[in-house]
């Protein structure tokens, strides 16, 4: 492997990593002001720089004051935790959600001297198995919080954690296998290739247009997975105090913050991916803007790259935001209500999915 | 594979296995084993079979252990100790140590000196699309075999809840 290709590699991995966790934090800050809003509260106003930067809306609060706070504080492990899995599992919480990101292309090829980039920090091949194997992954963080702190609530919070997200990762995985037949293949970078170009003339060639089903399951199970309200029953605080990481302290704490927001980060960049085109902007391509009456508007390729590159973070920030709009609007599941909807109404909607996908591609390759 | 990858990963493969079978607590057995599958994984990375990696980890790793923890926990075993009689775990350990001996023995002589040649992999080896190819027509009738089994394991299950 040559330097400089190793050197790429570098840079685009802590690209997105350094993307996803600067999303994070500001997404905390876009949550509380989202929820004060929503709830005709003020919300975070205090913290400012000389009290007039930025604003008094509180983001000094969030963003400065509020990580000082968490990593200064003491980092408590209760007596009578296994010491060794307590610190562990806030680790192995976050590692798989801050690589999962790395298989999701930001946009399209950037040439720099002569050499042409890929904006996705790994092509894999089985992109979409990689996916679901982080996911999976994630759950023993979780369960390891709950264990190990040596408290019942933990307990109880992580044996809700598992069993919900082993339940919605099936459903999750059917509604992805919808969109993987659509477009045959697994590779992330293809599916949103694929989605160039317009549908009838008037809508973007999109996957949501293909896969509405799938879009609403993976939505849903994706939320689910994320443990978010509706959801949040692993940490629900009538009857949990805060679930699995109700033992946890300081900068550990701040960590289970921050994995919930980058799952929700990763919902949302799949999502914006497969069904929503991901860097994909309509009647753009690499030359240029073509419009419907056949003229285009050339553009230089590098100006195409970063409205393409901006296109997928403020469509990533849109199902963020949709993500914490739903979170703030609906009441919590009841667990019995919460199980029935997995497997009773998601599981087989999505088998229903993929049957008719199947035929429809079936059908397709037929006629052609 | 070269020789260096192939033996810091054979030595933790081998230390999480003894860890599954020697640690006192069950949890932490789990965890163990749990290492395992994701190193068998990197073992399957590093032989350019993805997807097989890939499977590896969701399946073992990412469902089976899960319910594995989940009923270790739900059981709450936490505080069992697994006593161990010495003389029964040297009886396993010695069958298990003549077992891999005699495969040694017999495949280790089949494969003769060919064993350090490396061969050149087919175009497209372990994506996908070549998976699956060898899966629906080569390997058609197993495949749906091993699926009716799994119908049949969880018609099953679903018998054995309701009685």
């Amino acid at each position: 492997m040559d330097p400089i290709a190793l050197l790429i590699d570098v840079v685009l991995v802590l690209m997105v990593i350094g993307m996803v966790m600067n999303l994070g934090g500001l997404l905390l800050w876009v949550e509380r002001k989202a929820s004060a809003i929503l709830q005709d509260r003020i919300g975070a106003n205090r913290a400012s720089i000389l009290g007039k930067l930025p604003f008094n809306v509180g983001i000094v609060n969030t963003l400065v004051a509020d990580p000082i706070k968490l990593f200064t504080k003491e980092d408590f492990i209760p007596p009578g935790a296994d010491k060794l899995l307590h610190t562990l599992a806030p680790i192995v919480a976050v590692v798989p959600a801050l690589i999962t990101m790395l298989v999701v292309p930001f946009g399209d090829i950037i040439v720099i001297g002569g050499r042409e980039i890929e904006l996705q920090a790994a092509r894999l091949n089985v992109g979409i198995l990689y996916i679901l194997a982080m996911v999976s992954l994630g759950v023993y963080g979780i369960v390891l919080a709950g264990w190990a702190s040596n408290s019942r609530w933990a307990l109880l919070g992580g044996i809700r954690a598992s069993a919900q997200m082993i339940s919605y990762e099936i459903a999750m995985g059917l509604a992805l296998i919808g969109a993987v037949l659509t477009y045959g293949t697994m590779d992330l970078q293809e599916i949103s290739r694929a989605q160039s170009g317009m549908l009838f003339g008037v809508l973007p060639n999109w996957g949501i247009f293909y896969q509405p089903l799938a879009f609403l399951i993976f939505l849903t199970a994706g939320i689910a997975e994320s443990k978010r309200a509706p959801f949040d029953l692993p940490e629900a605080e009538p009857e949990l105090i805060s679930g699995y990481f109700t033992e946890y302290s300081g900068a550990k704490q701040a960590v289970f913050m921050l994995v919930d927001f980058l799952e929700s980060i990763i919902v949302a960049g799949l999502i914006t991916t497969l069904f929503f085109g991901g860097w994909q902007v309509p009647l753009l391509y690499r030359d240029g803007i073509h419009f419907p009456w056949g003229s285009i508007m050339p553009l230089p390729s590098l100006i195409v790259t970063l409205i393409q590159v901006g296109a997928f973070t403020g469509k990533v920030f849109f199902f963020c935001w949709l993500q914490i709009m739903i979170r703030w609007t609906l009441p919590r599941f009841r667990y019995d209500q919460l199980m029935i909807l997995g497997w009773k109404i998601l599981l087989p909607a999505a088998l229903l999915n993929v049957m008719i996908t199947a035929l429809a591609v079936l059908i397709s390759a037929a006629l052609q | 594979m070269d020789v260096i990858t192939f033996t810091v990963l054979s030595v933790l493969l081998v230390a999480s296995a003894i860890r599954v079978v020697l640690n006192r607590s069950p949890v932490y057995s789990a965890l163990s084993l749990v290492v395992l599958m994701c190193l068998l994984a990197v073992y399957f990375l590093y032989l350019d079979a993805h997807m097989v990696g890939a499977l590896q980890i969701i399946v073992y790793a990412g469902a089976v252990m899960v319910l594995f923890l989940f009923v270790i926990m739900l059981l709450n075993l936490q505080d069992t100790v697994r006593e161990y009689r010495q003389e029964k775990l040297w009886t396993m350990g010695i069958l298990c140590a003549a077992l891999f001996g005699e495969l040694w023995f017999f495949f280790g002589q089949e494969s003769g000196g060919d064993s350090g040649t490396q061969h050149a992999l087919p175009e497209g080896f372990g994506t996908v699309v070549s998976l699956s190819q060898k899966l629906f027509t080569d390997y058609l009738l197993p495949f749906e075999i091993t699926s009716l089994l799994l119908l049949v394991a969880v018609v099953g299950a679903v018998v054995l809840a309701k009685r």
